[in-house]
């Protein structure tokens, strides 16, 4: 059984400095992305018009697919149909053997994360370098990405500083984010130079056009697939949209919830191939489907991967994005992985407080929170809830189910529990009280001291209830 | 005059005599006709939560039926009546009395704004305080304005807060960030839960209070947890032991 949650973000809560540093790091995000959404005085109406362009899309999802194909098609795109991750996989590796390539450029794209694209080309003799700063630092440390938009967001300047002089042979020490960037700039430049293909992911795909939309920081798409003449477009097929003058909503809410600008620096339109290349699209299914067939999981589907909900989780900002044990790590990754393999993924659901900050943050309106406590209730229904949880839950509806079994338990630790010596209470069965005190236990109940009273107190003078007298 | 079924819920009746005290005299005081039927226990939010739905369901069935009679019902706590409110809808669906229920049910603070509509309230409390925004009040509840959401501000735990002579709130950096107790949470992920409510605490004490306060027990039970671990020289009270005049 893979590890849990709790048992990954124990481990990552050791230093506890840095998990302090990550939750500051992302907090300064989320507060960026305050500041943005408050520049807008329509940011509600965005994010309902968003959420509703979502929902119809979905609900006529084929139709719109083969539209968006028809019209790729025209514009002189191919396009590539992959169920799974597997068939997405073989497909691009085909389209690669076939065009004799053997050095890929990739730009960020989590679905290739979520399909494990690059071991496979790996193993086939492709290199595969990535582009994105962060995803390359995260791939220099043979590691996925801890964070959907920002993948070294765990790393320190140290850290990098010191990944870069042992990989890129920069100074001993050297931790100036300029120097590293410089480094990276030219190490990346040499990649870009030599690729004979390019591939993306799709922030949008457009029905009524046939045109594909990659949103970056850094122009790390443009230049990956404009220097070689072969680009490969990977699309989850959640990621269309029905008309153009939709993609105003979107890309104004995409960047400010993602990181508080106001747009990413580069929104590049691709409408068919560039003159004398290849586009080839592959749209993936990979369970997307199943989940869209979903009533309780379909919303999920409106994710257009901003990231706003780990910025904001505060389970997600102190646990480190590795402690998911995911590609999509936080709320929305704890709906769709167990989506995915619910005996893997049984503890992401429960890796939440259920504070609902994501659900009120989300730009599309994914009502993140109630979909984690909905899976919750499936994990159990599928008995893979861990023993203890199960029992526990068992022995708590037998107690709180019997009313006098309920007042006895409540009497006893009460009285019982503040004459014990503290070794007797505070030792590792015990999690609560590993950093925590117990309450102090009162003498008596609440139910107890009120029949005190009314036995004690005179009686009403007009009229009160039957079961408790004038305080 | 109608009757309201104090609905205390079981950690408080248990742990907290006090704020159940507090929350009957404050009623009361109001005027208000006020009974706690003995036969309640749990609203079953552990199992549910926990994903034990079968658990918490003849929990529900009970906790409908010893509140069916009555025209109001009311809890100091968010949390408890955010499980009615909103999360019954998968254990109940359909059975007699559960959309009243719905309608009937009231957190403490919000009885007061949004069904008493008070305006006065005769206590004095001359401290500093930080208020703790309990996320199921918060969130579930709509208690107040969250800060991802853009659009008026309001409180309403707040507004009957300001009532009190005296109270003085203190800013806090994060004003709605979770205090990580998220019941079964706080042991199955104690150490998240411990550095969020270490966080939340810190929170509060850089920001001078003398008394950290929320309309959620559970909460408090948490962070109270830390603060005495570690010796803080912050006490914590429920807003209803503020309210009715009991802390001073």
């Amino acid at each position: 059984m893979s590890p849990s949650h709790s048992t990954l973000a124990d481990g990552f809560i050791k230093d506890k400095e840095r998990a302090r540093w990550h939750d500051q790091t992302l907090w300064f995000v989320r507060h960026k992305r305050d500041l943005a959404a408050k520049s807008l005085p329509e940011w509600e109406d965005l994010r309902v018009a968003a959420s509703a362009i979502k929902m119809h899309t979905q609900q006529q999802l084929a139709d719109y697919l083969e539209l968006f194909e028809r019209q790729a098609t025209k514009l002189g795109a191919k396009v590539h149909w992959a169920a799974d991750a597997a068939e997405h996989n073989r497909i691009v590796l085909e389209i690669l053997q076939s065009h004799g390539v053997t050095r890929l450029v990739k730009s960020k794209s989590m679905l290739t994360e979520e399909c494990h694209l690059n071991p496979h080309l790996e193993k086939h003799g492709i290199e595969v370098i990535d582009s994105d700063l962060g995803e390359r630092i995260v791939q220099m440390q043979g590691m996925p990405p801890s964070h959907i938009v920002l993948p070294a967001i765990h790393l320190k300047k140290q850290d990098i500083g010191e990944l870069f002089h042992r990989e890129l042979h920069t100074e001993a020490g050297a931790s100036d984010p300029k120097y590293l960037a410089e480094a990276a700039r030219q190490h990346l430049r040499d990649k870009f130079m030599r690729a004979q293909a390019g591939l993306t992911g799709v922030n949008f795909g457009i029905a009524e056009t046939g045109g594909i939309v990659i949103c970056t920081n850094e122009g790390n798409a443009d230049l990956g697939v404009s220097l070689p003449k072969l680009h490969i477009a990977c699309m989850g097929i959640e990621k269309l949209i029905p008309r153009a003058k939709d993609l105003g909503v979107f890309l104004r809410l995409l960047a400010r919830s993602a990181t508080g600008q106001p747009i990413t620096t580069y929104s590049s339109h691709f409408h068919g191939p560039r003159a004398g290349g290849e586009l080839h699209i592959v749209l993936v299914d990979n369970g997307r489907s199943q989940i869209r067939a979903s009533s309780d999981y379909r919303r999920s589907l409106n994710c257009i991967r901003c990231g706003a909900c780990m910025n904001t989780c505060p389970v997600y900002r102190r646990s480190g994005g590795y402690s998911y044990n995911s590609t999509v790590p936080g709320p929305i990754g704890s709906i769709l992985s167990p989506a995915m393999d619910s005996a893997k993924h049984y503890s992401l659901p429960f890796a939440c407080s259920l504070c609902g900050s994501c659900t009120d943050v989300c730009p599309v309106k994914i009502d993140l929170h109630h979909q984690l406590l909905t899976w919750r209730g499936e994990i159990g229904k599928r008995n893979q809830l861990p023993l203890d949880k199960k029992y526990g839950m068992k022995l708590a509806r037998l107690v709180l189910g019997t009313s006098w079994l309920y007042r006895l338990s409540g009497w006893l630790a009460r009285k019982i529990v503040p004459r014990l010596p503290r070794w007797m209470i505070y030792n590792r069965l015990n999690p609560w009280g590993k950093q925590r005190e117990l309450p102090m236990f009162p003498a008596q109940s609440f139910r107890e001291q009120l029949k005190d009273r009314q036995q004690h107190k005179p009686q009403p003078k007009s009229q009160t209830s039957s079961s408790h007298g004038q305080s | 005059m109608p009757t309201i079924g104090l609905f205390i819920p079981c950690y408080v009746d248990q742990l907290f005599p006090k704020v159940g005290l507090a929350t009957l005299d404050l009623l009361e005081s109001l005027g208000q006709t006020v009974e706690f039927p003995a036969a309640q226990t749990c609203c079953g939010q552990p199992m549910a939560n926990t994903g034990c739905v079968n658990d918490a369901r003849p929990l529900a069935r009970r906790f409908l039926e010893i509140f069916q009679p009555y025209d109001y019902v009311v809890a100091p706590s968010g949390s408890c009546v955010a499980m009615v409110r909103h999360h019954y809808e998968e254990l109940l669906h359909g059975e007699p009395g559960f959309e009243e229920l719905k309608a009937k049910t009231f957190e403490l603070c919000e009885f007061l704004t949004d069904v008493l509509k008070i305006e006065k309230l005769p206590g004095r409390f001359p401290h500093r305080v930080g208020l703790h925004q309990s996320c199921h009040g918060l969130r579930e509840l709509r208690l107040g304005s969250c800060s991802e959401v853009m659009g008026p501000q309001f409180s309403k735990v707040k507004q009957v807060l300001q009532m009190i002579e005296g109270i003085e709130f203190v800013p806090l950096t994060r004003p709605d960030e979770c205090c990580g107790f998220g019941g079964t949470f706080a042991v199955s992920e104690e150490a998240v839960s411990c550095l969020m409510g270490e966080d939340r605490v810190a929170d509060h004490e850089q920001a001078g209070a003398e008394v950290l306060t929320a309309n959620d027990m559970s909460c408090l039970m948490h962070l109270d947890g830390i603060i005495r671990r570690q010796k803080k020289p912050i006490r914590v009270l429920h807003v209803a032991e503020i309210l009715s005049g009991s802390a001073t």
